[in-house]
Parts: C-alpha cells; sequence; structure tokens
C-alpha cells in the first residue's frame, strides 16, 4: 500500500474463488453483503437464504513467502428465517442487507447482521479447551450418585479440536417500519444506528427494548413523498457525526449534539445539476446506493448509478472527484429501466489508505480508481481467469464502432451478472468481489 | 445509430453529447410507453419500494367464494402465483409455500 504505487502498479492475482459452478443459481445463494473485519482477519457474507458465511485468513506458510495465506471457512450459521408479519400482512425476507463487525475487545469477536426488519448482535467465540473430571457427572455426562463420591476432585481444563461457536446475542427489533437498508457502528464502541427507507434510529448494543429516532422524512402526508434515505454511516472518529443520502443524490450531514431529532441537517452536500441535461432518467440515475466516510474521515464517497464521487466534507456544492464507472450504458438507460437494472444498488469502498476506491458494474466488471494518479482499471471476476495465481488482464469495452480484440461491445454485456458488493481489506492488497452465488478473493502480487 | 467517434476534449461538449444520448433514450421509453407518469423519481416509483413485500388477502372474499365453488367454476391461480388481486381468489394452494434455507451456504462447502 505505498502511497505513490497507482492502480495500474498493483498486479492483482486470482487467490481463492469460494460457492458452486452451478449454471442455475438458487435465489438463497445470491452473496447480499460482504465486510471485512477491523484487522482483516476475518471475512463475512451474508446471503439471501439468511446465512453467514464467515472466512479466517490462515497464517502465512513460511515456505513460500511471496504468498499471502488463504481464507478458509471459520464459522457459519443462519442469522435470519424469514418471517410474516400477520399484522401488517407483509412478507419479511431473510435476506441479509448488512452486516458490519464490532472493533474486537476480546477474544471473542461480535457482528451485527440485519435483514429487513430485524438487526441481530452475533458473538462468535472459540472453545479449545473443556473441563474434565466433574465431580458430579461422568466423562459421558450421567450423574454420579453422590453418596458414592467419597473424594473430592478439581476439574482440569483439557485441550480439545477448535469449536467455533456463533450465538445470538441481542436481538433489535420491531423498531423499523420500512425496509432497513444500512446499519453502521458508531466510533463509541457502544452505540450504532439503523436506517430505513424514511426513518433512521439509533441504539445502544445493551439495549433491545429502546432504540432513539434520530431522523424521521416521512412526510404527514404520504402524497408529498419525494424521496427516501438510501444509506447512512457514523463518522469514523466523531461519535456524534452521522450522513445519510437519499433517492434524490443528496447527502445530509448531521451532529447529534445539536438536537436530538437530527431532520435539520448540519451540512447538505448536492452537485447542481444542468438543467438542460434533465431527462426522465435524472433523479433515477442520481439516487445515491452507497455512501462511506473514508477512513481519515475527511472524505466521504458516494456511488450513484453511473458513477463514484468523493467529497470532501468541508466542501457542500460540489464532489472534490467525480469518476465514471460505465457511462457507455448512458446509451442503453431505456432497457436498463424495462428490465430494471437501472434499480441495481451498487455498493462502493475504500482501499485501507484511502488512495483508491473500487466499485463494481456488469458482466462481473468490477472498476478500481486511484485517486493520485486519476488512472482507473477494470478487471473481470470469472471462472476462466481463476487459475491459481494468474494475474488478472485488464478489461476495456468498446463503445464506438470499432471493437478491438479483447474489448467487448456493450451490447454484449451480461447484465444479470452484477457485482454489486465488494470489500478491501482494511490493511494489504486484497479483495473480496461478489459475482451473484461465488466469492472471488484476489490479492496483489508480493514482489 | 449515431454514435461518432468523438475527438473533442471539451468537457461541454461531452456533457451535450450525454445529455443527447440520455435525451435519446428517454424518447424512446415515452415512445413504448406514453402513459408514463409525470412524476419519474417521484411518489408512485416510491409508493412501490416502500410497499415491498406486501400481501393481499380478503377474508371476506375467500369465504364466500368457498361457498360459491360448489356451484360455479372460478378461475385458478395462473402462473405468476404471486398475483392474487381481482377475479382470482386465492386458496391454500395457490400460496407460495414460506421456506426457510436451514440448507448450509454452499460458500462454506
Amino acid at each position: 500500500m505505498a502511497g505513490v504505487a497507482g492502480v495500474n502498479d498493483f498486479q492483482w492475482c486470482f487467490s481463492q474463488v469460494k460457492g458452486a459452478i452451478d449454471e442455475d443459481v438458487a435465489e438463497a445463494d445470491i452473496i447480499s453483503t460482504v465486510e471485512f473485519n477491523h484487522s482483516g482477519e476475518l471475512l463475512a457474507t451474508g446471503d439471501k437464504g439468511g446465512r453467514v458465511v464467515i472466512f479466517q485468513h490462515e497464517q502465512e506458510c513460511k515456505n513460500r513467502p511471496n504468498l499471502r495465506g488463504e481464507y478458509n471457512v471459520y464459522s457459519t450459521f443462519q442469522s435470519h428465517e424469514p418471517e410474516f408479519d400477520y399484522l401488517k400482512s407483509l412478507e419479511i425476507e431473510e435476506k441479509i442487507n448488512k452486516i458490519r463487525w464490532l472493533p474486537q475487545q476480546n477474544s471473542a469477536h461480535f457482528l451485527l447482521s440485519t435483514n429487513d426488519k430485524t438487526i441481530k448482535l452475533w458473538k462468535i467465540g472459540e472453545r479449545d479447551k473443556r473441563a474434565e473430571g466433574y465431580n458430579l457427572k461422568d466423562e459421558d455426562g450421567r450423574l454420579r450418585d453422590p453418596f458414592r463420591i467419597t473424594s473430592l476432585r478439581v476439574p482440569v481444563l483439557m485441550p480439545m479440536d477448535l469449536m467455533v461457536e456463533a450465538s445470538p446475542r441481542r436481538v433489535f427489533a420491531n423498531a423499523h417500519t420500512y425496509h432497513i437498508n444500512s446499519i453502521s457502528v458508531n466510533s463509541d464502541h457502544q452505540t450504532y444506528l439503523s436506517a430505513d427507507d424514511l426513518r433512521i434510529n439509533l441504539w445502544h448494543l445493551e439495549i433491545t427494548d429502546r432504540s432513539f429516532n434520530i431522523v424521521d422524512i416521512k412526510p404527514a402526508n404520504m402524497e408529498e413523498l419525494t424521496e427516501v434515505i438510501t444509506a447512512a454511516e457514523c463518522h469514523p472518529n466523531q461519535c456524534n457525526v452521522f450522513v445519510y443520502s437519499s433517492s434524490k443524490g443528496t447527502i445530509r450531514l448531521c451532529d447529534m449534539r445539536t438536537a436530538a431529532l437530527c431532520d435539520s441537517h448540519t451540512k447538505f452536500f448536492e452537485e447542481p445539476e444542468d438543467p438542460s441535461s434533465r431527462s426522465f432518467f435524472s433523479e433515477i440515475i442520481s439516487s445515491i446506493s452507497d455512501v462511506k466516510f473514508s477512513h481519515s474521515g475527511r472524505y466521504m464517497m458516494t456511488r450513484d448509478y453511473l458513477s463514484v464521487k468523493v467529497w470532501d466534507l468541508n466542501m457542500e456544492n460540489r464532489p472534490v472527484e467525480t469518476y465514471q464507472v460505465h457511462e457507455y450504458l448512458r446509451s442503453k438507460l431505456c432497457s436498463l429501466y424495462e428490465n430494471d437494472c437501472i434499480f441495481d444498488k451498487f455498493e462502493c469502498c475504500w482501499n485501507g489508505s484511502d488512495s483508491a476506491i473500487m466499485t463494481g458494474s456488469y458482466n462481473n466488471f468490477f472498476r478500481m480508481f486511484d485517486r493520485n494518479t486519476r488512472k482507473d482499471i477494470t478487471l473481470e471476476a470469472s471462472r476462466e481467469s481463476s487459475k491459481p495465481r494468474a494475474t488478472l488482464k485488464p478489461r476495456k469495452v468498446s463503445t464506438g464502432g470499432k471493437r478491438k480484440k479483447d474489448e467487448i461491445s456493450v451490447d454484449s454485456l451480461d447484465f444479470n451478472k452484477k457485482i454489486l458488493h465488494t470489500a478491501w481489506h482494511p490493511k494489504e492488497n486484497v479483495i473480496a468481489v461478489a459475482a451473484t452465488n461465488n466469492l472471488y478473493i484476489f490479492q496483489d502480487k508480493i514482489n | 445509430t449515431g454514435n461518432r467517434a468523438v475527438l473533442s476534449t471539451s468537457a461541454e461538449e461531452k456533457c451535450e453529447k450525454n445529455a443527447n444520448l440520455v435525451k435519446g433514450e428517454e424518447v424512446k421509453l415515452k415512445a413504448k410507453y406514453p402513459g408514463l407518469g409525470q412524476k419519474p423519481g417521484g411518489s408512485d416509483f416510491l409508493m412501490k419500494r416502500l410497499q415491498k413485500g406486501q400481501k393481499y388477502f380478503d377474508s371476506g372474499d375467500y369465504n364466500m367464494a368457498k361457498a360459491k365453488m360448489k356451484n360455479k367454476q372460478l378461475p385458478v391461480a395462473g402462473p405468476d402465483k404471486n398475483l392474487v388481486t381481482g377475479d382470482h381468489i386465492p386458496t391454500p394452494q395457490d400460496l407460495p409455500q414460506r421456506r426457510s434455507s436451514l440448507v448450509t451456504s454452499k460458500l462454506a462447502g
């Protein structure tokens, strides 16, 4: 992660792919969220079937120092189940919308996982010892006859095969009328926020029967509804600050010290629109699908349908950087509206040093942008380029009439192969890319 | 269809070209769907988003239909079993099964 090296100086190599190669993808297997923990040791995925799979980075092999270790399955559990709210006649999907790790405070790991309505705090703990030599029961669990016990012994801890157990420690339910799109752990490590289409709530991690509503944009008359909340995040080091984005392409920064209800923002970020370019599609493609603070806390990044924008928190009237993800789709907006792809919600992420950003696209392509050199690269997550340690070849979409060799034309793109979720290791050049039901892990070749 | 190679580096010209591309797409869409709403990103689209997961059932209709079923043949659910509105009266057989995936994820395989 040198500050000077650009994205094209990286040599991204295939490391691993997880998941089945079936042609027929079961809906439950579609990955819906990917997240590294704060050290990068653990990588969690959530899917539409409500399951969470956690991978752990194994120690590097001493014999081959030029390879980083691999990620292997550490724990897997069913986080959420499908539900039916009979009172409201509402079907609640078990799909995991987001996973967020808590910072590690002891030997156990904690994460928050959420579906549309309920957030759960999971503890993932290891057990590698077991007590043996109980007084009141045998090794196989049978109770001993107390009258036959003639001496006392102290149970001894004996090693056992490592067991990783996931248990739900808290269930935060019944606080959201609309569908939860975001959760974010606060830097105070005590509270977190959850956001749905119209409201944002603040929770204490220890308290499940109460939460504070801090943003409410529901109009008195629903006929007047013009925008919804699309994403929200807590500031990485200022525990009183959070942001939320809207379907109209705006971002509001709020300070919880100013008022209990943060309906009025402290800062309002919006890029002025050129009125001559206004069209039926303008608002839809300006809808922000993801917002992420930089690790430094000085910038934030937003993803709309066609671009990624970096904003300086000190400048509200326009972004400081704009990166086009797949501008060639402008000439396809009609069909993308008809097949609903225009409503796809792409996420985006920063690398550990905030010098590069990454986001997904169609045809299993994903894009990386270097903020220093302004160079960009398109890579593909595919089984074809999945040979061990094979370097990924840059891909290119041809927009003009002449298609060069190795380029792919816009009309040949597979819009069913969407990369909506990607994650970048917090410290190293290791990335996780979710391609429908497969999880790809790529690493930068260590020189 | 008019995708000429753009050699100009002027940001303004690029914006104009983009605007024309998008306007062209808008014309295409309006030609296909003349009744498309005046507020494209507005209420209707947002209300649909908010109502995701909503299921409809009228127990009165259901019970009346059960009573009538002995005499009259009612329309049966078509391929799209989720569409339980209009003339079709849902029966327990029509409703999509609530399933829970207790199968381990293939990522862990």
